[in-house]
């Protein structure tokens, strides 16, 4: 049996059909063709599906697509405005902060909730704050020094 | 572009990735597509009475299951083989879906064919297989003891092979009479390698163009060649194997699985597409594992520290089947790494692979080497305390000197190059070492946290590898790399590289050798890779080889680029070739550099042929086989500073240092972002990582809530440097990056928590460095 959600995703209101125990990750990515957000472990713990819901960084594959009716959702390939790089999608490419690119759209968005929420954190507030999105390839590192670098740019 | 060689330049695929488009395997979809789900053993050894497919077959939305003897009954070849052969090695037969017996949890019997994901995965549900379970056994040891479970007939206790490498006897006699002696018994843990992308295939087949592969491939090549041969009988031709993006690899997207040959086979039988992505567990439970050894091994050392001899027996689990590489993973990337940096005259090592009933074990970051480097360095460390000396200084002692090179070593490897005391006294200076040293001493004194200061002294053999001596050693393949550069009428650049990248940036640092060497703007190269079709052959990305085999291919075919133009430019100007010499974009004549050719007018007249020398064809494209005269052998010293809490075992790690030396680099942040990776992830295996399978031979890791992968808020930033002694053998000096810090890492930060605790009288501990494993430590050592 089909529910009928009706959300806004990137700024695109979408009415669809879906089924119940659809988890929004795939709703996401099957459905509306937006494979920029991934999976990784389907049991909420690596990140790498993580979108922003009304502003708030959510792993989308602990979501069903259901429960998000009537929010509004941000994935990767919202993030840009008139083609331009948002700061942390800039500085991720400045900063070497991906290698294989797997979680880097989960981690520029758990990243942008979290300037959101602190627009200047310290080095040890971004590694608490990335501590759900796991990546494999850059020791962290390169993904501290973007997500810095991103929070200075923004200030000046 | 000269001079972008060895500069930081930003990385080209970035941009697809940054905003989402990239595309990675399971983001793709074909019209027609079927989802497959394969029925996994729950059972660590079994055997399979029946199976009942009625059930699925009848579920909404299923197309097809089928079971092994489907596989059989279809005529192909249906098993995955092993690549590298040794001596007397077992090779029992691994069925892509098992019909008789089961030998690990996650051994496919049977897979169903649906419509969709969810609903081809509900069905798997419903498969009934009949399974006679049997007594299991899962320890590389304990595995080749009498009477434990057999998994293959053709394999009594469990041995594969037994294979050893030195001098016995010279290696025995250095321990008569010897001043010092250590010995360690160790576990090197069993490891998942965990890439965040999951194993993917997306197979297509239709009469005309044959299969069409699409998977999470780092040598696409070697899938089709093994699909071709072994497991679906398809002519090679009529095969096509692209790795689009991949999240990942670290080893597990090298070797040849059953898996993806069951989505090619299903897709073959169905007429449609058919799509396999596994799920966390599965890839976990399936792809290829690393390490899991158990080792004893001594050392034997002079009055003054200098070592004299070493022996070393390991047992090497190699799980239920052998993969794609394993037998040569704990010999042959191991065995010959054991000189370590080190001057020693006298080696043995004996391996003892054995199967087991767990994940296949294979190659994983580092291969063997970190392996190596973890029994060479704490023994070294135990050598230092039995000596009375610093283990800074027990290594100096013992290194090969700078002059000393090239230097044979007493298993096999020809040291090229190095010059390990300048990079060890880099590494101590970086860390204020002496300075580290006093304030150990007056934090035991004053009763707080207790520091600990770990040292490590690497080097890895990789640009691998000549393919006269891996066949030698028992490799069923070359292993040289192609790379053809195919210069455009305009003078635009297209290479084609046998090397598949994913995440390692070939597109930038093979663009950066091209404009380098040619003098062209970067944004005028194209690199091509990881298509079967685009590609003429490749051996694919692993064992840092890329940039050194990789890089060097296309270095060759630049010149040989660069000396047809001559013959051109030289027409042009009337003078022998040979009076030419190549710059800034242009032939000129030595000595008049204003008597010139510019490359954009040699390229078109390529083309245009309308005045070419005689014995000249038109056309300027140029392929290399590359295969290197040796490997490379990047080396280093890594120190790590840990705090351990005396009252609940908690380990913080402070500092990470590190001293690299992988030659000329092409790209320095590429260079440092494979070292961060490449440290976390030994960090990762020394602090948290472990597969742990019970006696039953059930995972009992299989998710992240109990496989504990580095996190961001667990690991400090690194503090990198180099030294650069260029590879003397390849044309751009290079060596390779991506595994250094893996091979170092585990160990210097054993060497550092084990140091911290020596007031305890701790000696050793095995990997992971549980809070628990350190709590226990402390009181046992109080007790002593
Ligand atoms: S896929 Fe959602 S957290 Fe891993
Ligand atoms: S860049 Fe590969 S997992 Fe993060």
């Amino acid at each position: 049996m089909a529910t009928r959600i009706d959300l806004e995703v990137n700024g695109e209101r979408h009415e669809r059909d879906v089924e119940p125990r659809q988890l929004l990750v795939h709703f996401l990515r099957e459905e509306l063709g937006l494979t920029g957000t991934n999976v990784g472990c389907e049991t909420s713990l690596c990140g790498a599906c993580t979108v922003l819901m009304d502003g708030q960084a959510v792993k989308s594959c602990t979501q069903l697509a259901v429960q998000a009716d009537g929010t509004s959702i941000t994935t990767i390939e919202g993030l840009q405005t008139n083609g331009e790089y948002h700061p942390l999608q800039q500085a991720f490419w400045d900063c070497h902060g991906l290698q294989c690119g797997y979680c880097t759209p989960g981690m520029i968005l758990a990243a942008a909730d979290l300037l959101e929420r602190n627009a200047s954190p310290t080095e040890r507030e971004v590694r608490d704050a990335l501590k759900g999105n796991l990546c494999r390839c850059t020791g962290y590192h390169n993904i501290v020094k973007s997500v810095l670098a991103a929070a200075a740019g923004g200030e000046s | 572009m000269s001079g972008v060689l060895g500069t930081s330049v930003k990385r080209r695929e970035d941009p697809e990735l940054i905003t989402g488009r990239g595309k990675y395997t399971d983001d793709l979809t074909l019209p027609g597509m079927l989802h497959a789900a394969i029925v996994r053993s729950p059972h660590g050894h079994a055997k399979i009475r029946s199976i009942d497919i009625a059930a699925a077959s009848a579920a909404p939305g299923v197309v097809a299951v089928y079971t092994g003897k489907d596989v059989i009954a279809s005529g192909v070849g249906g098993v995955v083989p092993t690549g590298w052969l040794l001596p007397n090695l077992k090779t029992p037969a691994h069925p892509i879906l098992a019909t008789e017996k089961v030998r690990h949890v996650g051994d496919g019997v049977a897979v169903v064919v649906g419509e969709g994901r969810y609903q081809a995965r509900d069905a798997a549900e419903l498969v009934e297989v009949d399974y006679e379970p049997l007594d299991a056994t899962v320890d590389a040891k304990g595995a080749t003891a009498e009477g434990q479970p057999q998994i293959h007939e053709e394999a009594p206790n469990n041995v594969a092979f037994d294979w050893d490498l030195g001098d016995k006897a010279a290696a025995d006699s250095a321990f008569e009479g010897a001043a010092h002696t250590v010995a360690v018994d160790l576990r090197n843990s069993r490891i998942i390698p965990f890439a965040i992308e999951p194993r993917a295939a997306l197979a297509s087949y239709d009469e005309a163009s044959g299969l069409t592969l699409r998977m999470t491939s780092q040598n696409p090549h070697l899938h089709r060649l093994l699909m071709s041969l072994a497991s679906l009988n398809l002519p090679e031709h009529r095969i096509r194997v692209i790795a689009p993006e991949v999240g990942g690899g670290f080893g597990s997207k090298i070797h040849h699985y059953p898996d993806e040959a069951i989505a090619s086979w299903c897709a073959m039988q169905c007429g449609r597409p058919v799509k396999w992505a596994a799920t966390r567990s599965e890839t976990n439970a399936t792809d290829a594992h690393g390490r899991d050894h158990v080792t004893h091994a001594e050392m034997a050392l002079d009055g003054d520290g200098k070592i004299l001899g070493l022996r070393v027996e390991t047992y090497a689990a190699m799980g239920a089947y052998l993969s794609t590489f394993a037998p040569c993973v704990p010999t042959y990337l191991h065995g010959t790494l054991l000189s370590g940096q080190y001057d020693m005259p006298a080696i043995h090592i004996r391996v003892i692979g054995s199967f087991t009933n767990t994940a296949p074990v294979d190659a994983v970051r580092g291969a063997g080497r970190p392996e190596a480097t973890y029994l060479v360095e704490r023994l070294m460390d135990l050598a230092a305390i039995e000596s009375g000396l610093d283990p800074t200084e027990v290594r100096r002692r013992n290194f090969v000197p700078a002059d000393a090179f090239p230097y044979q070593t007493q298993v096999a490897l020809a040291y090229d190059s190095g010059n390990y005391e300048v990079a060890l006294d880099k590494a101590l200076a970086n860390s204020g070492y002496a300075d580290l040293r006093s304030q150990q001493a007056e934090r035991l004194a004053s009763g707080g946290k207790l520091l600990g200061i770990g040292v490590c002294a690497y080097i890895e053999a990789c640009g691998i590898a000549p393919s006269a001596v891996v066949g030698s050693l028992g490799a069923q393949a070359g292993l040289y790399e192609s790379a053809k550069v195919r210069v455009h009428p305009t003078g635009t650049v297209t290479v084609f590289s046998g090397s598949s990248a994913h995440g390692q940036g070939h597109e930038t640092t093979f663009a950066q050798i091209v404009a380098d060497r040619l003098g062209v703007p970067m944004e005028n190269v194209a690199v091509v890779e990881g298509d079967t079709d685009e590609v003429q052959f490749g051996m694919g990305t692993y064992g840092s080889r890329s940039a050194a085999v990789g890089g060097s291919a296309i270095a060759k075919s630049l010149d040989k680029i660069i000396a047809k133009g001559a013959k051109l430019a030289a027409h042009v100007l009337e003078v022998a070739d040979t009076d030419l010499e190549f710059h800034d974009n242009q032939w000129s004549v030595k000595g008049s550099p204003d008597k010139s050719v510019a490359w954009g007018d040699v390229c078109l007249q390529a083309y245009l042929a309308h005045n070419m020398p005689a014995d000249v064809e038109p056309g300027l494209e140029e392929t290399t086989f590359y295969d290197p005269a040796n490997f490379t052998y990047p080396f280093g010293a890594h120190i790590a500073l840990v705090e351990i809490d005396r009252e609940t075992g908690e380990i913080e790690l402070l500092r990470y240092v590190a001293v690299d030396d992988c030659g000329e680099q092409i790209n320095p942040m590429i260079v440092e972002g494979q070292v961060h990776g490449g440290i976390a992830y030994g960090i990762g295996q020394a602090l948290w990582e472990e597969a742990v399978y019970d006696e039953h031979g059930q995972l009992l890791t299989s998710t992240l809530l109990d496989y504990a992968l580095p996190k961001a808020h667990n690991l400090p930033s690194f503090e990198l440097d180099h030294t650069i002694t260029p590879c003397p053998h390849n044309p751009l000096g290079v060596k390779g990056i991506g595994e250094a810090g893996t091979i170092a890492a585990p160990v210097t930060i054993v060497n550092a928590v084990v140091d911290a605790l020596r007031p305890f009288g701790v000696k050793h501990l095995d990997m992971p460095l549980t809070p628990e494993k350190i709590w226990r430590a402390m009181k046992n050592g109080e007790d002593v």
